[in-house]
């Protein structure tokens, strides 16, 4: 930014304005003037955001712990944060959390990868050629408003408790919804840039390749971290019914035996996977996506 | 000045359809010499920036032909070089990548194309900057390497569309004399939009000055100024005459149409 005072348009302000501002400070001692935190451009650094999130997290746990201590709520109920702990030491020391962590990544992997495989080069297709988009995209659409969830019983009917089912409902959950969000990422490639390509005499197929798909990348990327985070929770409810291992069938057992400490500490795993995978993802998109920063 | 490079013969457009079809160009004929730098100047709406993309092939003209080298025009191609107003660098390339990029694209080899971008680079200055992607260049730098792309691959002919509209004054007229300086070397064919009339009369060898409702030729304006040009030149009471008689022409063809 340059240190004169201007406009947003970038023309200098007139005079008047600029002594009007410096009026009010002390002549002798010229001070940088901060910005209030709370202003909507105040932009603060890593460490401290680190900090006010670490903050948060605390805060969240004290308040679940003093709810517990004041007995405010049964333990049975709402088991104190050491109890859900105790009880998470012992299932990883036992090995089960690693077993269910285990099938329930292999399951939203799997699943989602397969989604994005089929989501990515369709949504492209429809994205580009108007007459595909007309084939599939009302389709898609109609399809992607069908709750997930009313298609459990019809998945377990035509592909029985297995774990084809649970791969089905996670699939059912992101590939429609990814299709169309990557037909809008390609929307909103340049026309100018398909132009260019058109210049150069590019075929379709080349443009496609070259252009149309690096330039959408990065909100393809984008795309896809949305739908992984909606795939956790069509994951667990996959898990829930007919299921005979995994994060949300340890759960439904828990309940029969009331095991809440249990439900609860499989809960906040599922919490910070969704987390860790979300993060993940940034940092992956950041660093393949590095061109977009300016230095 | 002998051979004509791109003729355009009774060129119309419309837009639209049925009642609302807009007619945008009308009976345009147009003649531009072997190396000859040409300006289409005119109030918004007049359509200069869609008779260059008819003339690039982008949109299809409904009506009479456009020639290059002899041959009908029926698309684009890369016997006409393009400069679009908008920075059209691919932004997960750099520098040198998006000229190599276009030069792949004409069926170069690698080495010829890591050779012949770095020789055009250096053409437009940017020689130290050929790592840099594009969100780390200044819109100035953008166009120079977008200019650079389009010469690359030795078009015909060098089409631009407002390329400096979205600059600075000073960088503007830096890019101006930049383009000069390049015409002079290559020694090609241009036609350039712009709705800047000094620009015009400074770059150009002819203003073509278009009228609208629908967009035609209202008048040509030769301008006999010598080359090379200097940026000097446009204290000249020759080059006020000539900015005058340009933007009178624009301004009598606003007050018709208003």
């Amino acid at each position: 930014m340059s240190k004169t005072a201007t406009n947003d348009i970038g023309e200098p302000m007139p005079a008047d304005v600029h002594e009007r501002e410096s009026s009010n400070r002390t002549k002798a001692t010229p001070r940088r003037r901060r910005r209030p935190l709370l202003s909507i451009t105040t932009r603060i650094d890593s460490r401290r955001y680190l900090a006010i999130s670490t903050v948060a997290f605390v805060l969240f746990v004290m308040l679940w712990w003093g709810i517990t201590a004041a007995e405010i709520v049964k333990p049975m109920f709402l088991p104190s944060p050491e109890r859900v702990w105790q009880r998470l030491s012992a299932l990883a020391a036992g090995g089960q959390l690693w077993d269910d962590l285990g099938i329930s990544l292999f399951r939203i992997s799997f699943s989602f990868f397969l989604a994005c495989a089929m989501a990515i080069p369709l949504g492209m297709l429809i994205g580009s050629f108007r007459v595909l988009d007309a084939a599939f995209e009302p389709m898609i659409d109609f399809i992607r408003y069908m709750p997930v969830v009313a298609f459990v019983p019809l998945t377990i009917l035509w592909v029985g408790t297995n774990e084809p089912q649970k791969y089905l409902i996670i699939w059912l959950g992101t590939f429609f919804q990814l299709t169309l969000m990557v037909q809008d990422c390609v929307k909103r490639v340049p026309r100018d840039f398909i132009d260019v390509g058109r210049t150069l005499e590019m075929r379709e197929w080349t443009i496609l390749q070259r252009i149309v798909l690096p330039s959408s990348a990065p909100a393809i990327w984008d795309a896809m971290r949305i739908c992984l985070g909606w795939a956790w929770s069509w994951l667990v409810l996959a898990e829930l019914v007919a299921a005979s291992a995994g994060m949300g069938y340890r759960i439904t057992v828990a309940q029969r035996y009331f095991q809440t400490d249990t439900i609860i500490g499989y809960v906040l795993v599922l919490g910070l996977l969704g987390l860790a995978s979300d993060q993940l993802m940034k940092l992956l998109g950041k660093t393949m996506f590095r061109y977009q920063e300016r230095t | 000045m002998t051979s004509s490079e791109l003729t355009l013969r009774g060129v119309g457009k419309s837009f639209g359809r049925g009642n609302r079809r807009n007619r945008v160009l009308d009976g345009i004929d147009l003649t531009l010499a072997d190396n000859e730098f040409v300006s289409l100047v005119g109030a918004s709406g007049c359509g200069k920036s869609t008779l260059l993309s008819l003339v690039s092939g982008l949109q299809d003209y409904d009506e009479g032909t456009i020639e290059v080298g002899g041959s009908l025009v029926e698309g684009p191609g890369r016997d006409r070089g393009v400069v679009f107003q908008h920075y059209t660098l691919m932004p997960w390339l750099n520098a040198r990548q998006n000229i190599e990029f276009a030069l792949k694209a004409a069926g170069y080899s690698r080495a010829d194309s890591t050779r012949i971008a770095n020789e055009h680079l250096a053409l437009v200055g940017l020689s130290e900057s050929a790592e840099a992607y594009p969100s780390q260049l200044s819109g100035g730098m953008k166009q120079r390497v977008a200019i650079a792309r389009a010469l690359s691959y030795k078009p015909r002919m060098l089409l631009m569309d407002e390329p400096f509209g979205a600059l600075d004054a000073l960088t503007r007229r830096d890019m101006q004399e930049l383009l000069i300086d390049v015409w002079q070397h290559h020694r090609l064919t241009v036609l350039f939009v712009t709705h800047d009339v000094e620009e015009a009369v400074f770059l150009s060898d002819r203003v073509v000055v278009m009228g609208r409702y629908p967009g035609c030729i209202r008048e040509e304006v030769n301008i006999d100024l010598p080359r090379p040009r200097k940026p000097e030149v446009t204290g000249s009471p020759e080059f006020a005459e000539l900015h005058w008689r340009v933007m009178s022409s624009i301004k009598q063809e606003a007050a018709l149409a208003s």
